[in-house]
């Protein structure tokens, strides 16, 4: 959607790992309000980009812009810390915890003060607050005190999602938030993510097409590291070089 | 209903205050009942149980296995001897401050090099900045030696003479008490849950927005700091140091220590010190082994093993499943 304000601008993103490379020229925005997916098959280079627009990796080429500043040289903690979550893959819930713990750690994040090591960091209330909101509104607020890795699969996704809100950020990136997720809970997680789009920048990477083609307000496709195509899902939809590449002409 | 009310009372906090303070009133009270050799045991152990803590600080609460603990001890104790001056006794006020602050100094440099490691290569980089450490004290004339040195006069603290067996071991007590209290408050507190954080998913606490280098150097700096505090003591209690204070036998004592007491838990340290000087007091008995007491470290080293086999989480986590 043209015109709408990108938060997050990554340009000419490439990044080669030896002769490989793994992403090829990219250029991609996120806007406020807005759900952008990101497809491929396996071995695309989805992961990552993603990895390189959160700071875990360095791009080998090419600038990532955070609400206008350049973050390109900021390592992953200053990014998230400026606003950019991202959820993993795989779940990397911290499993011995509490939900609310698990919660409460990301938040934080934002509240960190490593010198008052006098005071509880169970009382410390700033924190509490934003985790118990995170939890609330990734629909955890029934199992807070539960240990995380005694959660059903659904639930330690969407525990992921409220470690993610749990810091406030302004751009989401999931990667593959619907992985591994039955019927029921894929509905559940894609309604938390409508309601997301309100206030955040979502980056969606996702296997799942009715999902994507559902909630995506715009897709790109990438294929052997670069975007074949992007835009509005229909236009994506109808594009020959992407039924050929990706869908399989099904479409 | 009647059991509800018992679970009320036996809240694990007021167990484990209880059982806390129990331990501080039975070490408070033993030398009225020991002999000096007793005394001198127990201090010994006290000051093990402080460096266990050091230790467990890093690989229970933070998961860095250090294998080089025994550098920041060392330096510490060796400090004490080459800071004390010929003349008199130096005051505890600034040579305690010095001291830690050698052990704490060396600690911030050799974090700031291998906390860039992971893994394997972060024990065996520690246990490298170690080894310089113990050669240095071995083989140049700033450490005296093979043979160690002895420190003439022992420091003193106002009217506290810490040259006699039951001020040392009063002040190593007190010692003890104060760090394990810091570090229980400071587990609980953000910097502590942070480090837990690191400990389980250091990616996870970067994705949050937590530059865990700075945690992980401040976390190795303040151990590097506590095990001096051990070292301190130590130089103190015996008057007298050697080489073998940094070498890695000593890295690998505390660090079993630390295992046999129960990896994660604080009172599991101290619980490891007592244990492993128990055990290594009982295979040195004459009488009971007879000869094979020269073999202590067979003996010692088999019930280890056998500890580590039948209780995987230590003294300390024997009654819990999980966690």
């Amino acid at each position: 959607m043209p015109g709408a304000e990108a938060i997050l601008r990554g340009t000419g993103i490439t990044r080669r790992w030896g002769g490989v490379i793994a992403v090829n020229d990219v250029s991609i925005e996120l806007a406020r309000g807005e759900v952008h997916a990101l497809i491929g098959t396996n071995g695309a280079g989805k992961s990552t980009l993603v990895n390189v627009l959160s700071g875990e990796i360095r791009a080998s080429a090419g600038t990532v812009e955070l609400a206008g500043e350049d973050v390109t040289r900021w390592p992953q903690p200053r990014r998230a810390r400026a606003g950019l979550g991202r959820s993993y893959q795989r779940s990397t819930i911290f499993p011995q915890f509490t939900v609310l713990e698990n919660c409460r750690l990301a938040a934080q994040a934002r509240f960190q003060w490593p010198w008052r090591v006098w005071s509880r960091a169970s009382r410390c209330a700033s924190s509490l607050a934003a985790a118990q909101a995170a939890a609330d509104r990734a629909g955890l607020s029934a199992v807070l005190e539960r240990e995380a890795g005694l959660l059903s699969h659904g639930e330690k996704r969407q525990l992921e999602i409220a470690m993610c809100l749990a810091t406030d950020p302004r751009v989401l990136l999931l990667d593959e938030p619907l992985a591994g997720m039955g019927a029921e809970e894929s509905e559940r997680m894609l309604a938390l993510l409508a309601g997301l789009r309100e206030g955040h920048a979502i980056l969606l990477v996702e296997h799942d097409m009715d999902a994507v083609f559902r909630i995506a307000d715009r897709i790109t496709v990438l294929v052997d590291g670069s975007v074949i195509a992007s835009g509005a899902p229909a236009a994506v939809r109808d594009n020959r070089e992407v039924q050929n590449a990706y869908l399989g002409g099904v479409h | 209903m009647v059991p509800r009310t018992i679970f009320v009372f036996a809240s694990p906090k007021l167990v484990r205050g209880t059982i806390f303070l129990a331990a501080a009133l039975a070490l408070a009270f033993f030398p009225l009942v020991s002999g000096k050799f007793g005394v001198d045991y127990v201090t010994k152990t006290m000051v093990f149980a402080i460096f266990a803590l050091s230790l467990e600080l890093l690989v229970g609460q933070v998961g860095l296995v250090c294998f080089g603990q025994a550098a920041f001890f060392g330096i510490a104790a060796y400090a004490v001897v080459v800071l004390s001056p010929a003349a008199g006794p130096a005051s505890v006020w600034w040579l305690l401050p010095a001291a830690l602050g050698c052990a704490a100094l060396y600690a911030l440099v050799v974090g700031a090099l291998s906390l860039r490691t992971r893994g394997v290569y972060f024990i065996m980089v520690t246990l490298a900045f170690s080894q310089m450490a113990y050669y240095v004290a071995h083989d140049t004339p700033l450490g005296g030696g093979t043979d160690g040195i002895y420190l003439n006069f022992a420091p003193t603290a106002g009217p506290i003479d810490l040259g006699k067996a039951l001020p040392v071991y009063y002040v190593t007590l007190a010692a003890l008490a104060a760090v394990f209290v810091f570090l229980a408050v400071l587990v609980r507190s953000r910097f502590g849950r942070a480090l837990a954080g690191i400990r389980v998913n250091e990616q996870r606490m970067r994705a949050a927005g937590f530059s865990t280098y700075p945690y992980k150097l401040a976390a190795f700096t303040l151990a590097g700091a506590i095990a001096g505090m051990a070292g301190f003591l130590f130089a103190v209690k015996d008057g007298f140091v050697n080489p073998e204070l940094l070498a890695w036998h000593m890295s690998g004592t505390v660090l079993m220590m630390v295992i046999l007491g129960g990896i994660g838990h604080l009172h599991g340290a101290v619980i490891g010190a007592f244990a492993f000087s128990l055990l290594q007091e009982l295979f040195m008995s004459q009488a009971l082994f007879g000869d094979f007491s020269k073999h202590w470290h067979l003996g010692v080293g088999l019930t280890i093993i056998l500890c580590v086999a039948l209780l995987p989480r230590g003294i300390a986590g024997w009654r819990r499943a999980r966690r």
